[in-house]
């Protein structure tokens, strides 16, 4: 019993983790023959609360039938409590010395026990703003190209489609761009 | 109310894992980035590869059914090319920023993080200005 507590404190290797978010792929088409992605639920959350008055046509359908979706990402905050809260593990991300010596290179402060940095995520209107600005830029992105990391990395490339590559590309040139150029100057 | 059970907790175990797996890191996104380890490399790989040879099995199942009764298709995207790599391209600048794509910002949240909290509200607004300015992109 201590084993599986201590278990469930400590973070989890890359070869537990990745197979159980690619049986994600599977599990909802056993479910309900559902396609796996969470970023349709931004959209879904607009439909519910745009008012009549607005009328963007995109958010103008029964957003009930995707009441199944919402529920998954409901889950999904449920097992972040769990993880992060319930199951918290203290200790900091451990990251590799090449990462650590980055960090130390930028002004960022090591990782302590928290998932992400303090320098970025400390409520001030300055923080605030720019993780509003980057969130405008995931929700946009995500919709325009019809899906996000689930729904094309993981369900796209699971069953082999063609624009998931195209959107792979774009996501992993537009992470570089902002890891490499951005984020170095994103605090000074 | 019941036959949503199964969608609520299939999210749970996908949040659970997302912040177990440290996936909903900024410090490993960083890090995935810079090529400087090879965690999330191995977390995306090998989702794939499960998520793949499950499929292919699914193929091969005689009678395929879901628990809904309705049957089992493999889901297909609709053809294009612009949109996907110019979205892909916007998106994938706010994740190498921020460090969280949509999946960690629902598992973030569900910590109690106010910041996330605030990526959420960010992305909310960006899909609606998607949706209100989609007839002027090209696609």
């Amino acid at each position: 019993m201590d084993t599986l507590i201590a278990w469930l404190h400590a973070p989890w290797p890359w070869y537990v983790a990745g197979p159980i978010i690619g049986l994600m792929v599977p599990m909802m088409l056993f479910i309900g023959n559902r396609s796996f992605g969470v970023s349709s639920n931004l959209r879904h959350l607009c439909a519910i609360t745009q008012p009549p008055q607005v009328g963007v046509d995109f958010f103008k359908y029964d957003w009930k039938e995707h009441t199944w979706s919402l529920m998954f990402v409901i889950g999904t905050a449920l097992g972040g409590f769990l993880a992060g809260v319930v199951f918290a593990n203290p200790e900091p991300v451990k990251l590799s010395l090449a990462a650590q010596m980055m960090l130390a290179h930028w002004g960022f402060t090591q990782p302590a026990g928290n998932l992400v940095p303090e320098e970025l995520f400390h409520p001030s209107v300055r923080n605030y703003t720019l993780l509003f600005a980057c969130g405008v830029l995931v929700g946009f992105g995500t919709r325009y190209a019809a899906g996000c990391t689930s729904g094309h990395a993981i369900t796209g490339l699971s069953t082999l489609q063609l624009p998931s590559v195209y959107a792979i590309l774009g996501i992993f040139g537009g992470g570089l761009i902002a890891s490499w150029l951005l984020v170095p100057w994103m605090l000074k | 109310m019941r036959r949503y059970l199964p969608y609520l907790l299939a999210g749970t175990l996908f949040g659970f894992v997302l912040i177990k797996s440290e996936a909903a890191s900024w410090y490993r996104i960083q890090e995935m980035f810079h090529f400087q380890n090879f965690h999330m490399f191995g977390i995306l790989f090998s989702a794939i590869a499960t998520g793949m040879l499950s499929i292919q099995i699914i193929k091969r199942m005689g009678d395929r059914r879901s628990l809904e009764g309705v049957p089992i298709e493999i889901p297909s995207k609709p053809p294009g090319k612009v949109s996907y790599i110019a979205g892909g391209l916007i998106f994938g600048l706010g994740w190498g920023l921020i460090g969280l794509c949509p999946g960690p910002i629902f598992a973030l949240v569900g910590t109690g993080s106010l910041g996330a909290l605030v990526v959420l509200a960010g992305a909310l607004h960006g899909t609606w200005l998607y949706g209100a300015l989609r007839q002027h992109l090209p696609h």
